[in-house]
């Protein structure tokens, strides 16, 4: 992606508003932020909400930055659909408006949008499971720790794509839990945590002990799902798969407590908008989605130590290289 | 006694008794007195019953050994967290920052011990140590600047959380470097078999601990001066108890107790997020404090009604999951049990009206 970004950016202001700033994987897209907004010469200001779902310190933000006379606004945002509103106001001040990871619903609420293809991460992911049990794939037994009781996008896609490259009929893509595939043991939500990833995972071993594969919707939740299993002396029968590629996970892949995980590069968002941004208020260019998607696809590659037939992935080595957080 | 009088003689025959009150011994009014001198009795019974219920609703399954203890597995945090509120609520206060001190001090053990590579024991320590400095922080401001406990903590709780995260960066110290460089911080993670039953250590150690706590507040000098603080703290006061160091003491245990809560969750989860500072492990507390019949206004209820309170949310949440219901039923289900829990301490409290 090559956009005119030159030294001439000096003196446009940029605001990048993230869900908090605590997360490292949003401290990570500060920092690619950053650095490219010093390269460029771009006054960048931060803002986040203080937990994540704080929607309204993102209004209050958005509402700053429009005062203050940014060009362009970088958003990840908590409510996808409640922020349409305030992000609509921006729009029409003039401003470009990119969704960073997250998507806005409807996804053309924002002039673009700079994500992981989580449809592909979750694809690589069960394609690699499927791979790895090989024979033993048809007959085993999947569970699945996901994210919120109230399904967001990012959790349907990754859970969706991740029965779509194991090999399991989704009925309705836009739905999590109307499968009947008898593989399939259960679902239960994690919060995205190690307390709650450990919790789904007695949870489901209650269903069924049998359990032989796990899709964890990111990788503290698998971790905890990982301590459930060490407790009752399971490990070793389980096949865990996740989505992030944050050190400390890239680093359970290592160990072996993760067996696969597909990593993404908020860093490389946060710079590709801060260009996007550049470039708008140079010439009034806006950024183009990639080819046959609806937003532009920032990357994702499979990191494993055990590559499968068929699966492209890159080994710990280049995912600890590349890693955020 | 010699006769003075002859009439003076009927007295012998008329009635010696002093004035009485008429006892009406409704069934009713006799559960009521029951359940008014043993407050555990109530969060005890609701358990046995939800217990009951579920187990003839899914079966053995559920009523198994092994899914019963994974139950108090899934509640010792809250059941000790539970314990410390308890002390708090005892004395007619609130503790909001509780939860929060737990996740610091967690993060501070672990800091200590993998980052800074100390000796695990010291590690511990210096966690326990930072537990109880918040908690006296509490103390000072609620006993000696009288501020009200719901305020001092509501503020503390925002401190707490936001310097947990600016200390910490929010950076995850991992399982595996834990079980390196300090296994011992994992020590409450072990756990016993006995048949199909599971106990880990962190189990045994929410009970003992609330045991301790009910001894101490039922049969010392120190634990009646809570309740009496809980119940008028003018009357306490005036009784010649004093009032601002059992405050301060209660707070700081609390702390304290808080902290002992990390080092169990420690175990429990193996790695240390400094994210579950978001987490409402306070109102958790709470809740397993007040369906526990512990009462706001201070003074009244047995420490062990919270093990029971918070066994009754984990089997509440435990059978509807095994049911396969909405994960939202088991939030509502919380919100009836809270209400009609305060619902019954008022009815009970009647019977002393």
């Amino acid at each position: 992606m090559a956009f005119a970004s030159s030294a001439s950016a000096a003196g446009v202001g940029a605001c990048l508003i993230t869900k908090t700033d605590t997360n490292p994987f949003f401290v990570k897209m500060k920092e690619g932020a950053t650095a490219k907004a010093k390269e460029l010469g771009v006054d960048l200001k931060t803002y986040a909400g203080k937990i994540d779902g704080d929607s309204e310190s993102q209004v209050a933000a958005i509402e700053s930055c429009i005062a203050d006379g940014a060009k362009g606004i970088l958003i990840t945002a908590s409510d996808t659909k409640g922020i349409v509103p305030t992000v609509k106001k921006a729009r029409d001040a003039g401003l470009l408006v990119i969704a960073l990871d997250t998507p806005l619903d409807p996804i053309d609420a924002a002039d673009a949008t700079f994500a992981t293809d989580n449809l592909e991460a979750g694809k690589l992911i069960g394609a690699w499971a499927a791979a790895t049990l090989g024979d033993k794939a048809k007959d085993a037994k999947i569970g699945f720790l996901d994210l919120t009781p109230s399904q967001p996008t990012v959790d349907v896609l990754r859970d969706q794509g991740f029965m779509m490259g194991y090999g399991i009929d989704v009925k309705d893509p836009n739905k999590i839990g109307d499968e009947t595939d008898p593989r399939i043991v259960g679902h239960d939500v994690t919060n995205g945590n190690e307390e709650g990833g450990r919790k789904a995972m007695e949870n489901l071993l209650q269903k069924d002990s049998g359990i032989t594969v796990i899709h964890t919707i990111n990788e503290p939740a698998a971790v905890g799902a990982y301590q459930a299993l060490k407790a009752v002396g399971l490990e070793k029968q389980v096949l865990i798969v996740s989505v992030d590629g944050g050190c400390p996970g890239v680093k359970s892949v290592t160990e072996g407590v993760i067996g696969a995980t597909s990593q993404q590069y908020p860093l490389q968002m946060a710079a590709l908008g801060i260009e996007a941004i550049a470039a708008f208020a140079k010439d009034g260019t806006k950024p183009k989605p990639t080819e046959g998607k609806n937003f532009f696809d920032t990357g994702v590659n499979l990191v494993t130590d055990k590559p499968a037939t068929g699966v492209k992935s890159i080994d710990t080595k280049e995912g600890l290289a590349k890693c955020w957080g | 006694m010699a006769q003075a009088q002859e009439f003076e003689k009927v007295l012998s025959s008329s009635d010696t008794s002093v004035a009485a009150f008429d006892e009406h011994k409704s069934a009713v009014k006799r559960i009521q007195h029951f359940l008014h001198s043993t407050p555990a009795a109530v969060p005890l019974i609701v358990l046995v019953l939800s217990i009951v219920i579920f187990g003839i609703a899914i079966g053995g399954r559920f009523f198994s050994s092994y899914t019963l203890t994974l139950i108090l597995q899934q509640i010792a945090i809250i059941g000790i967290l539970g314990a410390a509120q308890t002390l708090v609520i005892l004395t007619a206060g609130i503790d909001l920052s509780i939860g929060v001190i737990m996740v610091i001090s967690a993060v501070i053990m672990g800091n200590c011990a993998v980052s800074y590579g100390m000796p695990a024991i010291l590690a511990v320590t210096i966690g326990l140590a930072a537990g109880a400095a918040c908690g006296l922080l509490n103390g000072l401001l609620v006993a000696y600047m009288k501020l009200p406990p719901f305020i001092v903590t509501l503020g503390t709780w925002n401190i707490v959380m936001a310097t947990n995260f600016i200390y910490s960066a929010n950076e995850t110290i991992r399982d595996t470097d834990v079980d390196a460089q300090a296994p011992l911080l994992h020590l409450f993670a072990l756990s016993f078999k006995i048949g199909t039953a599971v106990l880990t250590l962190g189990v045994i150690a929410t009970v003992v601990l609330v045991l301790i706590l009910w001894y101490v507040l039922n049969h010392t000098a120190w634990g009646r001066h809570v309740y009496a603080v809980g119940d008028d703290q003018e009357a306490a006061k005036l009784s010649g108890i004093q009032t601002k160091k059992v405050l301060m003491t209660v707070y700081t245990l609390a702390g304290l107790i808080a902290a002992f809560a990390a080092w169990v969750s420690i175990g429990r989860n193996g790695s240390i997020s400094p994210s579950a500072a978001v987490t409402d492990y306070n109102l958790q507390a709470i809740t397993a404090t007040v369906i526990g019949g512990i009462s706001l206004f201070g003074g009244r209820g047995s420490i062990l009604g919270t093990l029971f309170g918070a066994m009754i949310v984990g089997v509440v949440s435990m059978g509807l999951n095994m049911l396969g219901a909405d994960p939202q039923w088991k939030v509502l289900l919380t919100g009836v049990l809270i209400i009609g829990a305060v619902a019954i301490d008022q009815w009970i409290r009647k019977v002393s009206a």
